[in-house]
């Protein structure tokens, strides 16, 4: 056993490193630490998928022949690692790491031939249509129906908690095709152009003040029946496929560990007039650090699984569950630190273009925001509850 | 990176996992929870044969140079049967010690005879007035004509009452008077003025407290140069501690595995506990935190020989979380048992009392986050 990375696994975090260094602006950076909400705004979020196609790195999970750079699980580790310790933008998850990978295992070859340079060269920009106003966790009750005409089908309903659906010019969502005798079956997944007639986006801000998420209605929308994806009816199936895919896509430690380095510095400074001299804020730093050490030991323990071509199992889970447990725990801890400067709100969007002085130094803005929006990562993606009934049921048998 | 067992260490856990199997049960657990040494000479005579002993000596005194890892695995197994023999306090500790700050000489006439088993060590630091401290010591040494003199009252000496040999800490007074220094000495425990009063130790195996009222030593009863012992008790104890944290994982897994099963068995109102959603959530949260507590068992263990800082943050981070994640286990454990649970019938509260004798050792929860917060943040490279 060695925790330690070998000459080539060094040699290779050092090209991340020094790639990295060379091509990300203090525009993008201040950008990204300005950001309250989960994903990074598209003019900041693709010039950086832009930066790494070109690079060859636009797409680190997917397989060679696709345009992924063929790298083992230790440099996908290395490379997310050294992302989040430098501050990049998020890119488009949504078309990378999640339709992607579906395009991929099921799609026809105009579809791939079509999509995936798209994706990667950040030309398009996906939005996920999964859950209704009545299909939360119970994903599989979705109305949203396709009705086949000829070959296209019409499609009437709406989606909910669509992330950017007002910067996307595609979406990937699940529709009712059929009714079949489980609610899993009569499920198709099929890609939508977002600027087909019949679809309206209602903006939903959330508590910390930002407008991420949208509600997607569809009236009389035709689709190309050529625009889904493998069967109809299987689409719960691929649907699934991608689900674990956004669970266990996470390397999510190193960016836990900036979140929290960032709120350490700010308990070390007079601006918080030294919250860490407390022994109860030191000692809840170390708590939060401690759980993103287990966390980051069971991430390397999932990738030294995989390097040998194990099944990691109901574990992406866990994953899941800590990670975003952990990432309020961060931002709590945050609002804590900051004091009396957890009471001015700044309204104006986005915090790295504001054209005024705000009421806090620059460092604290996201605390808030991110404290009260990040109460949704226990609910997106399936929330803690669905996570620990999937460890009962696949780890624990029950 | 590579964290799968290797094939050596893979046939270490199938032997340890198997032994521990056989030989541990509930009636020999409660013969041992009665004997007055409170373990098995029999047992101990096995684990040398199978070469556990010697496992974390070093090869030139006739050991098998194994690391921390390689401990972690046989403790983790240890957990699983609530093993009682004197393996911290002689192996991890006594021979940890010895190996870190003796003489050749020293270690040679020591560490050959732990690794067959015919030597038996337990190490005398902590004092009632320290707590958890492990750089406050009383207890004080002597320099004599003809060698030391030790006076002082040691308390929660993990099976002293067994060992032929207590290693014991004491500040050490030169001819110029105080030295600032704190040694190690060896302290045979026939030794005239060495006072032992043993109990029954929470959860398993035998405790005591020392009183040395003028004990003589000979000159060579100091291990090594003199020196401040303090880094290598550190050292030592973090170490122990990653050991205890292995030793917890396999408590708590195998409370997890029983737990598992009687919600499974345990019918209520016409079905399985286990039907019940509020069961299966906090068995969820109880496998999760035994992942958890495993995940940072073999952090503390893969750091075990990091530098002083990085080494300690570890072990302290692994002792508060997994003792955090011990006390949740445990005590839902008794919960999902019912009344069986808080009763002697059943071996669920064993295991529990182990778990909490496990988050008591060398400081508890609190202690571990205060420390590991005091040792400052040192961004440690992955």
């Amino acid at each position: 056993m060695d925790l330690s990375f070998n000459a080539e696994e060094r040699a290779f975090q050092d090209e991340v490193r020094g790639f990295i260094a060379k091509n990300l602006t203090d525009e993008m950076k201040r950008a990204t630490a300005l950001t309250p909400s989960v994903f990074s705004d598209p003019d900041i979020g693709m010039a950086w998928q832009r930066t790494l196609h070109k690079q060859g790195w636009g797409a680190p999970g997917w397989p060679v022949d696709h345009g992924g750079p063929n790298w083992t699980p230790a440099q996908r580790w290395i490379f997310e690692t050294e992302s989040a310790r430098a501050g990049v933008p998020n890119v488009n998850v949504m078309g990378v790491k999640m339709v992607g990978p579906v395009i991929i295992g099921f799609g026809s070859p105009e579809q791939k031939n079509f999509y995936l340079p798209r994706i990667l060269s950040g030309e398009d920009y996906w939005c996920q249509g999964y859950s209704e106003p009545g299909s939360g966790s119970d994903l599989s009750s979705l109305k949203t129906r396709a009705v086949r005409d000829g070959d296209d089908y019409i499609i009437n309903g709406t989606k909910i908690w669509t992330t950017h659906a007002h910067h996307a010019n595609r979406m990937f969502a699940l529709v009712r095709t059929s009714d079949g005798p489980r609610q899993q079956d009569g499920i198709s997944f099929i890609l939508i152009d977002m600027t087909t007639p019949g679809i309206t986006t209602r903006p939903i801000l959330t508590i910390g003040g930002d407008h991420e998420v949208n509600q997607v209605f569809f009236d009389d929308v035709r689709v190309p029946v050529a625009n889904r994806v493998g069967e109809e009816g299987k689409g719960w199936t691929y649907g699934k496929y991608l689900l674990e895919f956004e669970r266990g896509s996470g390397i999510a430690s190193a960016k836990l560990r900036e979140g929290l380095k960032a709120i350490t510095e700010l308990a070390e400074s007079d601006l918080t007039g030294r919250a860490i001299d407390s022994p109860d804020i030191a000692t809840r730093i170390s708590e939060v650090e401690v759980d993103i050490d287990a966390l980051e030991m069971t991430e390397l323990r999932v990738l030294s699984a995989l390097q040998t071509g194990q099944n990691p199992g109901a574990v992406s889970s866990i994953l899941k569950l800590r990670n975003s447990e952990i990432r309020q725990a961060v931002t709590r801890l945050g609002v804590d630190v900051i004091g009396h400067d957890a009471l001015a709100v700044e309204p104006m969007r986005p915090l790295y273009k504001l054209n005024h002085e705000p009421a806090t130094p620059e460092g604290m803005l996201t605390m808030v925001p991110e404290y009260l929006n990040g109460r949704a990562y226990t609910i997106f993606g399936g929330t803690s509850e669905i996570q620990r009934d999937i460890i009962a049921k696949m780890m624990l048998g029950i | 990176m590579d964290l799968d067992l290797s094939d050596e260490q893979r046939l270490l856990r199938e032997s340890a996992e198997r032994f521990v199997g056989e030989s541990y049960d509930a009636d020999h657990r409660r013969k041992m929870a009665k004997d007055p040494l409170g373990f098995s000479p029999d047992v101990w005579k096995q684990f040398a044969e199978l070469g556990w002993l010697a496992l974390p000596i070093a090869e030139e005194f006739d050991g098998l140079g194994g690391g921390a890892v390689e401990v972690g695995i046989l403790m983790e197994a240890f957990g699983r049967g609530l093993v009682s023999e004197p393996y911290l306090a002689t192996v991890v500790l006594g021979a940890g010690l010895i190996g870190k700050c003796g003489s050749v000489a020293q270690k040679q006439a020591r560490l050959p005879k732990v690794a067959d088993g015919s030597l038996k060590l337990a190490f005398a630091h902590s004092e009632r007035a320290a707590r958890f401290d492990l750089a406050k010591v009383a207890t004080t040494a002597h320099k004599t004509a003809q060698g030391w003199r030790l006076a002082g009252s040691k308390i929660a000496v993990l099976d002293g009452h067994a060992a032929d040999e207590i290693i014991v800490s004491a500040h050490v007074h030169d001819h110029q008077g105080p030295s600032g220094r704190i040694g190690l000495f060896a302290v045979a425990a026939t030794t005239p003025s060495v006072a032992i009063s043993d109990y029954e130790r929470l959860g398993g195996g035998r405790a005591c407290n020392i009183e040395l009222s003028g004990v003589e030593l000979p000159q060579d009863a100091l291990l090594g140069d003199g020196s401040d012992a303090l880094p290598a008790i550190e050292w030592a104890v973090d170490r122990a501690m990653a050991a205890l944290g292995a030793e917890a994982v396999g408590i708590m897994q195998t409370l997890l595995d029983t737990t598992l099963e009687y919600t499974n068995i345990r019918k209520q109102f016409g079905r399985p506990l286990s039907a019940n959603q509020v069961i299966r959530h906090r068995l969820a949260d109880m496998a999760m935190q035994v992942d958890e507590s495993r995940s940072m068992a073999l952090r503390a263990a893969l750091k075990a020989d990091s530098s002083p800082v990085e080494r300690a943050r570890a072990a302290s981070g692994a002792k508060a979380k997994i003792g955090k994640c011990a006390r949740f286990v445990g005590e839902q454990s008794i919960q999902l048992h019912g009344g069986m649970g808080v009763t002697e019938e059943l071996e669920v509260g064993a295991y529990f009392k182990r778990l909490v004798a496990f988050d008591t050792l060398f400081g508890g929860s609190a202690h571990h986050y205060r420390r590991h917060a005091e040792l400052g943040r040192t961004t440690v490279p992955a």
